[in-house]
């Protein structure tokens, strides 16, 4: 097997040019290996082979960016390689945030692999960690024969397509991208070391960090509720016997939109649930329970809401991600708007 | 309290004329047990079968899995307000059958009940993958209700491996482990240098069929309370859950609490353990504000320095964990949360349903909603029926080989938040 072809990117420090003062130098293209590229060389053995090297200047790619990118793009067209690394940048803040932004583009206009390294708190690593592999170094380039197999090995692994393991066995920055893997010590005992540690004030480290939870602040009251449509929607997975769109009992792909136009009671052989987080007894016996259609009639009867929606919209919210449901609402939420839906009843279980 | 567990290593289960625990192996006669189990005239009939480690076997869907134990000596006996009689446990000695599991298999609701395979990638995923099963498939009578046949089935798992756990009464078991727990006063005077710990336990309490009974009563019932670690080990804390597979904690797993061995394992070495707070995880806001405040209340009072929170389920228990965290922290009391995630197949979305900067110390069991395909198995106990609609199925989720895809979540304590696994994510 022919080994692998890979376009190594650095700046003018690492390529030996000089340091600051050559910072404004334009991109170059060169054959085979420079700099660190030969620590590459070893970590590939005869599995890939850096037969090009891009040098560039911190100052000229920032400050001329547009430019430089294009220049750059234009020699990694030409050599077409299997897999295009930059760096490692370590805590070169200018020099971390080119390989982010070269391996961004890199990966998403040609599609070739990319690998890049650098340390967590370099400027680079919070802009590019969600949209490229960032192997995570120390601050400074003593870490280089660390960094290098590790940024090697990944890249490598990404070419193959292979399976990429959680960021902590991979060695790559948190990017956003949950991978469960196993490890060394059961949960307990590791929920056990991590309070020693923090009652002794010693560092730890989380294995979830908390997101910053979505608040939604609620509408404004309506002040007459007699003229305005009301619908129904429902994470509480009602939906017409036989649960027609196979609708998942827990984490759902999709919700379903179902007409109640002259439906005045949900009944035992007429609706169901597909929810499979609760007991669904009652919910079968009487649907109604979840989905109030039939309170709602009796109150467009008397006139105490203007109507009631001749469609309602349901899923099952039972170990449904966040993400799924926020995509589901964003979409009928416009269907609910088209149809001039003036207040919607949310009921969950 | 002082209580000796000691283990009867057993390497067989063999169905025989006479129970009885021979050099290890557990003989076991069906037809005693079977007419055991058919005294409560909810069952039409009921199968024995015998799974174990790495034979091509399918067990689904799981209701229970229950470990045998044996009171030898000391007050009480095992499964005190459900099976025996009330009287506090948690001292003196018990014979566990270490490696042996009942577990209980019966449809009652169809979403809720799950997997275990005995080999193959989903083995990786379940603890009673490793355990020689005596597996119980129920049938009930016709038009039994699923709130009936549930506490028949929960009944009848834990009176037969009451049953079974008595045959190692008089063994000689091949390890002795011995557990104290001091009353906490005593605790704090003989450890005075080290860090006060406690463990606060969430059990699942919302109701219709997600139930946990703590000396028979149903913890949605109760206010957060106090017990000692030992008495679970005797069995004072009882599954009665058709939740979820992946994060539902089954009796075995509170049998073997990991949160207790693993604190009682650092205890007078880095920490001192002198409370177990158990609480609930009701549905209603009020519920969930009045437990965590006494939750809160309790670790301040006994003057804890620290504590570990455990979960069990997702979603609206979620609320529960980050109330406790939070108004446990700001008791002053440093805390270690365990959760699972739900961050979607992908694994990209927030993988909880509430979130705190409190909660700055989090294990996590891993992401419940990790597809995978489990290997077509020759044999299967129980019924493969609801595969599609259980809690981790999908439509068409069974290929023609009889190979199935699930989220991980439909393996039983794929994802336990007691930290009973070594699955985690990042």
């Amino acid at each position: 097997m022919s080994k692998l072809k890979v376009i190594h990117y650095i700046n003018q420090f690492y390529a030996g040019i000089g340091g600051e003062e050559k910072a404004d130098i334009k991109p170059e293209l060169r054959e085979g290996a420079v700099g660190p590229g030969a620590a590459f060389t070893a970590a590939f053995g005869d599995k890939a082979q850096i037969t090009h090297t891009i040098i560039c200047g911190d100052s000229y790619f920032n400050e001329n960016l547009e430019k430089a990118k294009k220049e750059i793009l234009g020699f990694v067209k030409k050599v077409k390689p299997d897999l295009f690394i930059a760096g490692p940048a370590f805590n070169a803040g200018r020099y971390g945030v080119a390989c982010g932004t070269i391996c961004d583009l890199v990966q998403s206009e040609l599609g070739i692999p990319v690998i890049t390294g650098m340390y967590r708190e370099n400027p680079g690593a919070e802009m590019f960690k969600n949209s490229v592999y960032i192997v995570e170094t120390n601050n400074s380039a003593v870490d280089m024969r660390n960094a290098v197999p590790k940024m090697a090995k990944l890249g490598l692994k990404i070419v193959k397509k292979e399976p990429i393991g959680a960021s902590i066995e991979d060695g790559y920055l948190p990017n956003g991208v949950r991978v469960n893997f196993f490890d060394t010590d059961r949960g307990s005992k590791r929920a056990v070391d991590m309070l020693v540690k923090k009652l002794a004030g010693k560092p730890f480290t989380t294995e979830y960090p908390m997101p910053d939870f979505e608040k939604v602040p609620p509408n404004k009251a309506i002040k007459d509720m007699s003229k305005v449509t009301v619908a129904l929607v429902t994470s509480g997975g009602i939906v017409p016997y036989g649960n027609p769109d196979h609708i998942e009992s827990s984490s759902a792909s999709k919700y379903g939109e179902y007409d109640i136009t002259g439906v005045m009671d949900l009944t035992e052989s007429t609706y169901e649930t597909a929810h499979g987080g609760y007991d669904p007894v009652y919910a079968n016996q009487d649907a109604d329970r979840v989905l109030p259609v039939d309170v709602l009639r009796e109150f467009e009867k008397e006139g105490k809401i203007g109507k009631l929606h001749h469609k309602f919209y349901t899923t099952t919210g039972n170990g449904t991600s966040t993400k799924s449901s926020k995509a589901f609402a964003k979409e009928f939420a416009q269907k609910l708007l088209y149809d001039k839906v003036g207040a919607v009843i949310l009921t969950s279980t | 309290m002082n209580l000796k567990l000691g283990y009867i290593q057993i390497r067989d289960i063999q169905f025989a004329k006479t129970s009885a625990i021979k050099d290890g192996v557990l003989n076991v006669n069906a037809k005693e047990l079977e007419a055991l189990v058919l005294e409560d005239e909810n069952f039409a009939s009921v199968k024995f079968d015998i799974a174990r480690p790495g034979e091509s076997v399918r067990i689904m869907p799981v209701k229970d899995v229950i470990e045998p134990r044996v009171k030898v000596s000391g007050d009480g006996d095992i499964f005190p307000g459900m099976i025996s009689k009330v009287q506090t446990v948690g001292s003196g000695v018990t014979h566990v059958l270490k490696g042996a599991a009942i577990v209980t298999t019966g449809q009652v609701v169809g979403f809720q009940e799950g997997i275990i395979d005995m080999t193959g990638l989903g083995a990786e995923y379940t603890p009673f993958s490793k355990t020689l099963n005596l597996v119980v498939d129920f049938t009930p009578i016709k038009n039994l209700t699923p709130h009936k046949y549930e506490e028949s089935l929960r009944k009848a798992g834990l009176r037969i491996a009451y049953e079974i756990g008595k045959l190692g009464k008089e063994i000689t078991p091949d390890e002795v482990k011995e557990y104290e727990f001091l009353p906490l006063l005593e605790s704090i005077a003989k450890y005075p240098n080290l860090p006060k710990v406690g463990y606060v336990q969430m059990l699942q309490s919302q109701g219709l069929l997600h139930d946990t009974y703590v000396y028979g009563i149903d913890m949605k019932l109760s206010l957060t309370t106090m017990l000692s670690p030992t008495e679970v080990f005797d069995g004072a804390i009882l599954s009665g859950n058709c939740v979820s597979a992946c994060d539902k904690n089954t009796t075995y797993h509170h049998q073997n609490n990991p949160v207790i061995e693993d604190l009682f394992e650092q205890h007078g070495k880095t920490l001192n353990f002198c409370a177990m707070i158990i609480t609930n995880e009701n549905v209603f806001l009020m519920d969930k504000q009045r437990s965590s405040d006494w939750t809160a209340k309790l670790t301040k009072y006994l003057g804890l320095d620290g504590a570990i929170i455990s979960q069990e389920g997702f979603g609206n228990p979620d609320t529960d964990l980050i109330m406790n965290c939070k108004k446990v922290e700001e008791a002053g009391v440093k805390t270690v949360i365990i959760t699972d995630e739900y961050a979607g197949r992908e694994g990209t979305s927030q993988s909880l349903a509430d979130a705190d900067p409190a909660a700055d110390a989090v294990v996590t069991g891993g992401n419940a909603n990790q597809v995978i395909t489990l290997p077509p198995l020759k044999k299967i106990i129980g019924s493969i029926g609801h595969v599609e609609k259980i809690a981790g199925g999908f439509k068409g989720n069974m290929a023609k080989d009889g190979s199935i895809t699930v989220e991980i979540q439909a393996i039983i304590g794929a994802t336990n938040e007691l930290g009973f696994n070594r699955l985690s994510a990042r």
